[in-house]
């Protein structure tokens, strides 16, 4: 840790690694309206090499990825390509400079074959069409080279994920990328495909290609590295080659420690408020069960968080208290009554409520407007006969709109208009809305920056105060020590650790990897 | 497809300023079926001195009527993020079923033929067509058909059905027998009230019992939840699969109404009435200003839609452009006002 570089104007740029820098972003900032995604990184690709960075979500990486690859342009400062200022106006303008981005989500037709995959949008055109045999031949040479036997002709939706993430990396080598960005590749492949992956990745430094890796798992990435750069708030926190750095560095900067998102508020805890047993949900594609015999209590007045990774099968348990999904097996007991029986709607009527993790998509009905989405979860309660009461709607939407204190220019405006952390407080009001004694949010925070973040913590622990159960699931470890009774920490669809609020970040992250699955 | 996943993380951003500054182009947009409405009567007033009378107007609100029935329905179902291909079948099959049942329907086993009154025939052909808007509902919301598939299925087979049961004929004679107690059926068709024709009456009713459900009832509101998010209104817990069955079976009804309605106007009934009314209706809907992505749409709007089409295509006739003509002037009006609906929504429209 001696000399790790806090401000990126130090990186040895006339060093004697300079040459081998193959890819440079200089002060590269942007931002969408008056959210900073990046406040002037700096950011270096060596030759061969693999970069990992750092940082937790909405800390930028994905931004800066998109802007190396082309993706989106940036507002501000240069990329630097071999020594020569580019800019590229699209992802195909930045690969056929040879950077390639695999990213989180894999962008495969599963319909087609691998063939038809990694040759898609630029087949090789022969005498008479397509020419299929030139590109099996050469689809076949990618993976003798790769050390994966796939057949060119297996549709890609037979392949298992780790191999379809090869069928990605292999598209992207069949364009000579010289640099691979890679977002999150190993978050939903099991311990032996992160070993052929790795093993590829290692394979293809050999031959110069430069890999830039993205990862959440801090060991996993440890392993492979040879540079880290850590992302916090759009901001490049430190930079240090891999013989310098070491795990705790790595969460130090990550997390920083400054920000404070409160304390777990004291409660009176109540009743067990909700008790699940043994819920199981198996995986409609077979393998690992998503939820598997978990069982937990949650008491009335009682805050708590659930960590895990991407896929440790957070989303699903709640959503399966919910009522969205259907357990194969257990109990969800709410206030001493089964409800796994009960639809949705029938379980709102009796208290458990769901704010669910992706607020465009779950959450908000884009064409209303934010009175008629605060009240859409409610409207029984404001309907009279047959009509519904605009007094009575109109008390219960301003009230609502004081209670988790929403920025708006009034109920009927349109609710594209409020920024991510109003339209967030605007699912959480919805769903208070409904007098719940459960609530459930899954990642509460995701895309909504820091004081909205403080914002809505504060409101869940005044809601604790007065009786109410809250469960919220998060993958930033900061989020985990702030206003949580008790951490639980999930791993492959079970609890794999239980904390009170006194622990420590390290032993939250070093429960929730690989090596503590037990 | 990595562009587009970007955009919509930028759309989010987008400032919606847009929609303070009030010009005159923004209103004419948003007022549109109104304007066009206006213009038509303005423009065939000048061309014909008989278009702008209260008898041509009462004659063309009663073509209107069948389109302006068919419509409401359509809207709902559109409101819902679907479409309805069989409410022109639905039409028909309806019509001859009420022709069936005005003709007498024979109980060979009890040798006796039936003459229904004339509302046991009305409430039974609307029952008809409730039950086939049902048929849709399932299809879509439970076996998870895709809307159009299912009701263009639903639409062949109505209108098959329609002329197995007359053998391809037309039922001509529906005035009823007063010895047999079913006359009255023309009622609906000929008679008016306060010189207003009953077809208008009905579809004035029919329109503000509607306008007030979407906009007053409970399920006005689940209706508009879960066209515009399905998944976000059963999260919420809208019960949107009965949403959709509902929206389905009301447009099947509401078709079986035009049905009665259209073969009273004509005093007879045949299986091949109401062809393409299904697109004509959704050209109302269009036209009025409703999203086909489903959510946006009112019903004030969508009876603008149907009065463009009716008062337009009866006024070339007035003014004796050729019925081809009509036709392209049609498709143009229906063209430019989906083209006006993606101004209003923004490109590309934010689905989720």
């Amino acid at each position: 840790m001696s000399r790790t570089v806090n401000i990126a104007g130090e990186m040895p740029e006339g060093g004697p690694d300079a040459r081998q820098v193959v890819l440079a972003a200089r002060h590269v900032s942007k931002s969408y309206g008056n959210v900073h995604a990046l406040k002037g990184v700096d950011f270096d690709i060596h030759r061969g090499q693999v970069t990992t960075l750092f940082g937790e979500n909405g800390a930028g990486k994905s931004t800066l990825m998109k802007i190396l690859s082309g993706v989106i342009q940036p507002t501000g400062g240069e990329i630097i390509l071999d020594g020569r200022p580019v800019s590229f106006g699209s992802a195909t303008e930045a690969r056929d400079r040879g950077i390639s981005i695999i990213h989180q989500e894999l962008s495969l037709a599963p319909n087609l074959s691998v063939r038809d995959n990694i040759f898609m949008g630029r087949e090789i055109s022969g005498a008479t069409g397509v020419d299929f045999a030139e590109e099996e031949r050469q689809t076949r040479k990618l993976m003798q080279d790769l050390e994966e036997d796939i057949d060119p002709l297996t549709p890609v939706e037979e392949l298992r994920l780790g191999q379809q993430q090869i069928v990605e990396i292999a598209r992207a080598l069949s364009v000579n990328s010289r640099i691979l960005i890679m977002d999150e590749p190993t978050s939903a492949l099991s311990a032996s495909e992160v070993e052929v992956l790795f093993k590829v990745v290692r394979d293809l430094t050999a031959k110069g290609v430069s890999i830039v890796y993205i990862s959440h798992h801090l060991e996993e990435a440890l392993t492979i590295t040879d540079h880290a750069v850590v992302l916090r708030d759009g901001t490049m926190t430190a930079y240090g080659p891999r013989a310098d750095i070491d795990l705790e560095w790595i969460v130090r900067n990550m997390v920083g420690d400054n920000y404070d998102l409160g304390s777990p508020p004291r409660t009176r805890l109540g009743h067990p408020a909700l008790s699940i047993r043994n819920l199981t949900l198996p995986d409609p594609a077979g393998g690992f069960h998503l939820v598997d015999g978990l069982s937990l209590d949650v008491r009335a007045g009682e805050i708590v968080c659930i960590y895990g990774l991407m896929g440790a099968g957070r989303t699903e348990l709640l959503e399966t208290c919910a009522g969205k999904l259907r357990a194969s097996a257990g109990e969800i007991v709410l206030e001493g009554k089964e409800i796994s029986h009960l639809s949705i709607a029938e379980r709102i009527a009796r208290g458990l409520a769901l704010v669910p993790e992706d607020r465009q998509r779950d959450g908000l009905v884009q064409t209303m407007s934010v009175g008629e989405n605060l009240s859409l979860a409610s409207i029984a309660s404001f309907t009279k006969g047959l009509f519904t009461r605009k007094a009575a709607e109109r008390t219960l939407i301003d009230a609502s709109i004081r209670e988790v204190t929403v920025k708006t220019s009034g109920p009927d405006a349109p609710i594209g208009s409020l920024s991510g952390g109003n339209q967030q407080k605007v699912v959480i009001g919805k769903m208070l809305a409904t007098r719940p004694r459960v609530i459930m949010l899954d990642e509460p925070s995701r895309g909504i920056d820091i004081g909205a973040k403080a914002e809505v913590f504060r409101l869940l622990a005044e809601e604790a105060r007065q009786g109410l159960a809250v469960i919220y699931s998060t993958s930033e470890v900061s989020e985990c020590l702030s206003i949580a009774h008790r951490i639980i920490v999930m791993h492959k669809g079970r609890i794999s650790a239980e904390f009170d609020s006194t622990v420590t970040k390290e032993r939250i992250m070093a429960a929730s990897g690989e090596s503590v699955a037990a | 497809m990595r562009e587009t996943k970007d955009m919509s993380d930028t759309i989010v951003a987008r400032p919606d300023g847009r929609k303070r500054d009030f010009n005159i182009g923004r209103l004419l947009l948003e007022g549109r079926a109104f304007f066009a409405l206006i213009a038509i009567i303005v423009v065939f007033s000048i061309l014909s001195p008989n278009y702008l009378t209260i008898g041509n107007l009462l004659i063309m609100a009663s073509h209107v009527a069948i389109y302006g029935i068919l419509a409401i329905g359509m809207l709902l179902v559109i409101l819902n993020g679907g479409i309805d291909l069989s409410v022109g079948s639905i039409l028909a099959l309806a019509g001859v079923a009420a022709g069936a049942m005005m003709q007498g329907i024979e109980l060979q086993a009890m040798g006796v033929i039936l003459y229904p009154p004339v509302w046991a025939v009305v409430v039974l052909t609307c029952v008809l067509g409730a039950l086939v808007g049902a048929v849709n509902g399932v299809l879509v919301s439970i076996f998870k058909v895709p809307a159009f598939v299912a009701t263009l299925g639903v639409m062949y087979v109505a209108r098959g059905v329609a002329l197995l049961m007359t053998n391809g004929l037309t039922y001509n004679n529906l005035s009823g027998r007063p010895e047999l107690g079913n006359t009255g059926f023309d009622w609906i068709g000929f008679n008016r009230i306060a010189g207003v024709p009953i077809s208008v009456i009905v579809l004035a009713v029919l329109a503000i019992l509607g306008g007030l459900m979407l906009s007053r009832s409970s399920f006005g509101r689940w209706l508009y939840a879960s066209g515009g998010n399905e998944r976000a209104a059963e999260l919420s817990g809208v019960p949107t699969r009965r949403v959709k069955i509902t929206v389905y079976t009301l447009s099947g009804m509401l078709s079986a109404i035009a049905g009665l309605v259209l073969a009273s106007q004509l005093t007879s009934a045949g299986p091949t009435a109401g062809m393409t009314y299904e697109l004509t209706a959704i050209a109302a809907v269009v036209i009025g200003g409703a999203a086909l992505t489903g959510g946006r749409g009112t019903m004030r709007g969508t009876m603008l839609g149907a009065f463009v089409i009716g008062f337009l295509s009866d006024g070339l006739v007035i003014i004796g452009v050729s019925s081809y003509w009509q036709t392209v002037f049609t498709g143009a009006v229906i063209v430019l006002a989906v083209l006006m609906n993606s101004l209003q929504y923004g490109r590309g429209g934010r689905k989720s």
